[in-house]
This record gives structure tokens, C-alpha cells and sequence, in this order.
């Protein structure tokens, strides 16, 4: 059984520090997610893209994400897990500043985009380079067609034109693995659409900016077991894209789809390894106890 | 989107109740009930007593002044006032209400205006228009708002359609905010932030997803906003002269109707009804009559446009 043989263990690469790329042998299956599953295995490809360093962010006087540090490379999907109210969300929205919309919300540490530190870099601009996937499926109010190509255009403007724009919105909602199935009417109401085309149109719409990185904040948590699968395969094949963050509760899902998973509980970054490592041979109790199901 | 499969209901039934329960139940029946016939009662009585007099020569010609029904014309100025007076007011109030409603939802900042301008519209939705037009006497009689009415030797009129008007939007207003703000917070927040996260500000947000999700209710706002300012009479009985036909002032086409005077048809039902000066009943009736049918006309088309609104929406 792979997980025996845990990988080497990986220190958190601090203040510059190049990471170390650890192979994951996306072999073998621990025993506690029942039957063995099917992963795919490592993609051969390490892109640093995000460094977060020491990051604590806090709403009010109630800190929420404790000085955490953490890669975030293209070429791997990393999952948060963790109990509800751990963090791990907080520390997805701070990856592209969503978490500066709540009021009460107060930042330190640095977070790195391509060596950039994140705080210098615009918004908007910011958040074309991380785009995010929420919980809830929730395309807008308009045509298949129209929810990519607003994406696509500058702001509130109305240019492009929708033919000029074709090709790139059949090109993300392509990556996206939906073409196939709205081709046949893009002018669709997307609130029409399935719950998982409807997220895997929100997929697209993320995709359609060409980010760096893709978060999802439990992108199956409202959807069926047939459409999960679905988005599942979808991130494994994304992570050669695309940097891929996922928050998942679910840990046989983080299981499935994680290359690396980061272990979080109150507010602290617990356990970051490889997937296999993490889930078969967990360095901290705390961890060993919750992917068993002890407790959260 | 979810839709449930239609099934059979298992209702309960009230005969295994306590006799206290049912009759409250049979109380709140009847009370609906009765509620239900008396507003029946008004509106059918209305359309009989309009359709009795209605005609459509009645529709297309100007009141003239005299003393019998068939000396005094019929109610074109009126109606076309009504029109006029009710498109202005909303012209003014919509894009005022639509910015304070947006404003409210979506901004809201500093907090203790925010408050402020919330109690200022609720004040607004409660005051009797009759203090608006008292107000509005007041204050498009001075000299600085002359260019809004007659004027001669210096002296301001300040009665016109721009006058009532301006004082009806104060009355369309608030309906307006306050749907185009249950409207924008009806949306789910992660909405707005799936937005954001693609690196749309918060205006092009609003612009281009809160402002169109919420279309319903903005055109609900309008069209209540619209209602009230076509029913209202206060405001008109003071503000718009009750001059029988337009009179207009000045000598710029468009303009010189909308700086002078005329009247409406709730001032036209005022005037005919048998309590008014005029005292010509069936013309009242005729009227009113118009006057309902362009109310529920409105109501119905609210109606559509909730529906409408009701059928995509996102999970919760």
C-alpha cells in the first residue's frame, strides 16, 4: 500500500523559499473511505503560481485564519478541509481579496500572485487572475451565451459584439466540458440549465478570463452524485490549466480530486502534504483523528 | 429551479377541530368573504354605472361648459391630462427612485444616512398628498420656479402640469424605492460576488446583473408608483388650475401645454359628482369608470410582471 511509504516530508517553503515538488504516487487508497477509489494520477507538472505566507485574517476581533503559509501550484489541485467554521473558506476569498467585501474583515501576512504581492495589484485585475466558483450554482440571469461573454467584456460594456465573441465563449464553455451539450442553443436561459451545467457554466464563466488560478468553495456540496462526478473529472483535468484551489467538506471528494490537501482547525493550517500522506499517514493526531471521522 | 411533481394534496380537515377553532375558521371565512363582496360590490356597481354612460363620443370630445349632460361636452382634456400629468410625474420619480433604491440596497453607506433616507421615504410613503399640494402652492408660487407656470406682470400662477407633477412623483416615489430594493436584496448575495470574482466592479454588477435580475419589481415599482399618482386628486385640485380644457401658457408647442393649466379625471369626477360644482352624475360616472379600468389595467400588469419574475430564480 502506497500510503506505508508516506513521501518525504515537505516543509512549508517561507518567505521566498522555493517549494519542493513531491511526487504523489496516486497509487493505493486508504481504508477510510470504504471501497478503494479510481484517482488519477500526479500530472508531472509544478507551476508555482501563489505563495501565501503567514496569513491571518480576522472578522472583528474573532480571528478566523491563523498565520498560514502555503503553496499554490499550477499542475495540482490542493484541497482545504477542514470542519465548518475552520477557515478554510476565509482563506479561499482571501486568495483573490473577496474577503475584503465584508467590512469587519482585517488582513496580515502577504499572499504572492507570479511573485506579485497580491495587496499592490488592482481588484478587478486581481480577481481576472484568481476567479472563483461558489457553492451555489448561480449563473445570471441571462442566456448561456451571454453569462461568458460578460465575463468577457470590459466592465459594463456592451463590446464586443456577439459575434466577435464566439469563438472564445465556445472555447471556455468547451474547457468547461458543457459545449456539447448547449450547443444546440446557446441563447438558453442559463437558469434553466441543470444544476451541474449550471455550475459547469459557472466553471466556464470563471475559466473564460484565462485565470491563473481557480478556486471553488464546495462546488458539488448542492449538486447529485452524477453531476459531481462530472465536475470532478472536470478539476483533474483543469489542474494542467489552471492552479486549483478547492474547499471541500467532503473528504472522500478531496480524496478523488486533491493532489495536495491542507488540513485546517480553528483558524490554524494543521497538516499540509501530499494527498496520500495526509490521508494515510497524517504527522498530526488532530488530522489522523478528523479524515477518520473522529470528529468536525 | 426545481419543480415538483404534482400529486395528490392530503388536506386536513376541519371536523375533527375543537369547536372554538372552527368557529374562528368560519369567522375568518366570512370576514374574507364579506371583505371580498363589499370590494365587488364598489367596483361592479362602478363598471354598471359606467357602461350605462360611456360612449365613445364621450372619449373624443373636449368639456365645454353648461349646464345640462348634453351641453357639456365630454372628457378628452381630462383624459389625455391624466395621461400627460401621470407620465411626467414618473418620468421624474422613476430615475430619482431607482437611484435611491439602488442606492439603499446596494451602497448604504454611511450607515446613519442610509437610515435616514429610509425613514424620509417611509415618512414620504405616508404623508397625505393633500400636504404635498398645500406645499406645492406654496412653493411654485415664488418667483424663482415662475418659468414652471403662468405668469403675468410678475405675478406667478404656480399652477401647471409641470407643478402637479413634480409634487405626484413625491408621491410615486416611494413606491418605487421600495420595490427596486426588496427587488436588488431578493437576489442572493453570492450573485453579487460571483460577479466580483470575475473582476466586474460593483457598478457594471448592478448595471449589468442586480439591475436586470430585479427588473420585475422595478416595473412593479413603476407601475404602483403610476397607480397612485393616476388616482390621486389632491394634488391635482390644487396644483393643475381645474380648468375644464387645457390652457395653456406661453407659445412654445409642447411646452405651453405642460406650463398651463387643465385638469384630469379625478378632478373631472370631482367636479361632476353630485357633491361638485358641475353636478353632472352620469358624466362622473363615465369617468370613474375610465379612471378604474386604467387602475386594474395597471394592476394586472404588475400582476404579469411578478409572475414573470417568479420563474427563474436560483436555488437557495
Amino acid at each position: 500500500m502506497g500510503f506505508l511509504n508516506p513521501p518525504p516530508v515537505r516543509r512549508l517553503p517561507l518567505g521566498g523559499e522555493q517549494a519542493t515538488v513531491v511526487e504523489s504516487n496516486g497509487q493505493g487508497s486508504p481504508s477510510f473511505v470504504g471501497a478503494p477509489r479510481e484517482r488519477a494520477g500526479a500530472s508531472g507538472i509544478a507551476i508555482d503560481r501563489m505563495h501565501v505566507q503567514q496569513l491571518s485574517v480576522a472578522y472583528g476581533p474573532k480571528l478566523a485564519v491563523d498565520s498560514v503559509s502555503l503553496p499554490i501550484r499550477q499542475g495540482e489541485v490542493l484541497a482545504l478541509i477542514g470542519p465548518s467554521g475552520c477557515g478554510k473558506t476565509t482563506l479561499l476569498r482571501s486568495l483573490n481579496r473577496l474577503t475584503e467585501l465584508t467590512s469587519t474583515a482585517s488582513m496580515k501576512g502577504r499572499i504572492t500572485l507570479d511573485g506579485e504581492d497580491i495587496a499592490a495589484l488592482e481588484p478587478t485585475a486581481l480577481r481576472r487572475r484568481v476567479t472563483m466558483v461558489f457553492q451555489q450554482p448561480n449563473p445570471f440571469p441571462m442566456s448561456v451565451f451571454d453569462n461568458v461573454a460578460y465575463v468577457l467584456r470590459e466592465q459594463a460594456s456592451r463590446r464586443p459584439k456577439k459575434r466577435q465573441l464566439q469563438g472564445l465563449v465556445r472555447e471556455a464553455l468547451e474547457r468547461a466540458g458543457l459545449y456539447d451539450e448547449v450547443a444546440a442553443d446557446l441563447g438558453h436561459p442559463a437558469l434553466r440549465l441543470s444544476g451541474g451545467q449550471q455550475q459547469r457554466l459557472c466553471i466556464a464563466r470563471a475559466l473564460a478570463a484565462n485565470p491563473e488560478v481557480l478556486l471553488l468553495d464546495e462546488p458539488c456540496s448542492a449538486l447529485d452524485p452524477q453531476s459531481t462526478k462530472v465536475i470532478e473529472d472536470l478539476i483533474v483535468q483543469l489542474r494542467e490549466q489552471v492552479a486549483v484551489v478547492i474547499v471541500t467538506h467532503n473528504l472522500q471528494q478531496a480524496y478523488r480530486v486533491a493532489d495536495y490537501v491542507a488540513f485546517m482547525y480553528l483558524g490554524e493550517l494543521v497538516e499540509y502534504g501530499a494527498v496520500d500522506q495526509v490521508f494515510g499517514a497524517s504527522r498530526e493526531p488532530r488530522t489522523r483523528e478528523y479524515v477518520s471521522g473522529g470528529f468536525g | 429551479m426545481t419543480t415538483t411533481a404534482a400529486r395528490p394534496q392530503i388536506r386536513e380537515s376541519s371536523a375533527s377541530w375543537r369547536l372554538s377553532d372552527r368557529i374562528g375558521l368560519a369567522f375568518a371565512w366570512l370576514l374574507g368573504l364579506m371583505f371580498l363582496a363589499v370590494t365587488a360590490g364598489i367596483v361592479l356597481y362602478m363598471m354598471v354605472q359606467g357602461i350605462k354612460y360611456i360612449s365613445p363620443t364621450l372619449m373624443f370630445t373636449s368639456p365645454a361648459a353648461g349646464f345640462s349632460e348634453s351641453e357639456s361636452g365630454g372628457f378628452l382634456d381630462p383624459l389625455l391630462g391624466t395621461v400627460i400629468v401621470a407620465l411626467l410625474a414618473l418620468v421624474i420619480a422613476f430615475p430619482i427612485g431607482l437611484g435611491v433604491g439602488v442606492w439603499l440596497s446596494e451602497y448604504g453607506r454611511p450607515a446613519w444616512l442610509a437610515r435616514l433616507t429610509e425613514s424620509t421615504v417611509e415618512m414620504l410613503a405616508g404623508s397625505p398628498s393633500i400636504v404635498f399640494a398645500l406645499f406645492g402652492v406654496l412653493l411654485f408660487e415664488q418667483g424663482a420656479v415662475g418659468f414652471l407656470s403662468r405668469t403675468n406682470d410678475g405675478v406667478v400662477y404656480g399652477r401647471s402640469f409641470l407643478a402637479a407633477a413634480a409634487m405626484l412623483s413625491l408621491i410615486a416615489l416611494p413606491l418605487v424605492v421600495a420595490n427596486v430594493r426588496e427587488g436588488l436584496q431578493a437576489i442572493p448575495g453570492h450573485v453579487r460576488e460571483a460577479s466580483y470574482a470575475v473582476g466586474k466592479t460593483k457598478l457594471a454588477t448592478t448595471r449589468r446583473i442586480l439591475l436586470p435580475a430585479a427588473r420585475p419589481s422595478v416595473v412593479t415599482g413603476a407601475m404602483l408608483g403610476l397607480g397612485r399618482v393616476i388616482g390621486d386628486t389632491a394634488i391635482i385640485v390644487l396644483l393643475l388650475g381645474a380648468t375644464l380644457r387645457f390652457n395653456g401658457a406661453g407659445d412654445i408647442p409642447i411646452l405651453e401645454t405642460l406650463r398651463g393649466t387643465g385638469s384630469t379625471l379625478t378632478s373631472y369626477v370631482y367636479a361632476n359628482a353630485p357633491t361638485g360644482e358641475a353636478n353632472q352624475p352620469h358624466k362622473a360616472y363615465a369617468a370613474g369608470f375610465v379612471l378604474l379600468m386604467m387602475v386594474l389595467l395597471l394592476n394586472f400588469a404588475v400582476d404579469v410582471a411578478v409572475r414573470r419574475g417568479r420563474r427563474m430564480t436560483w436555488a437557495s
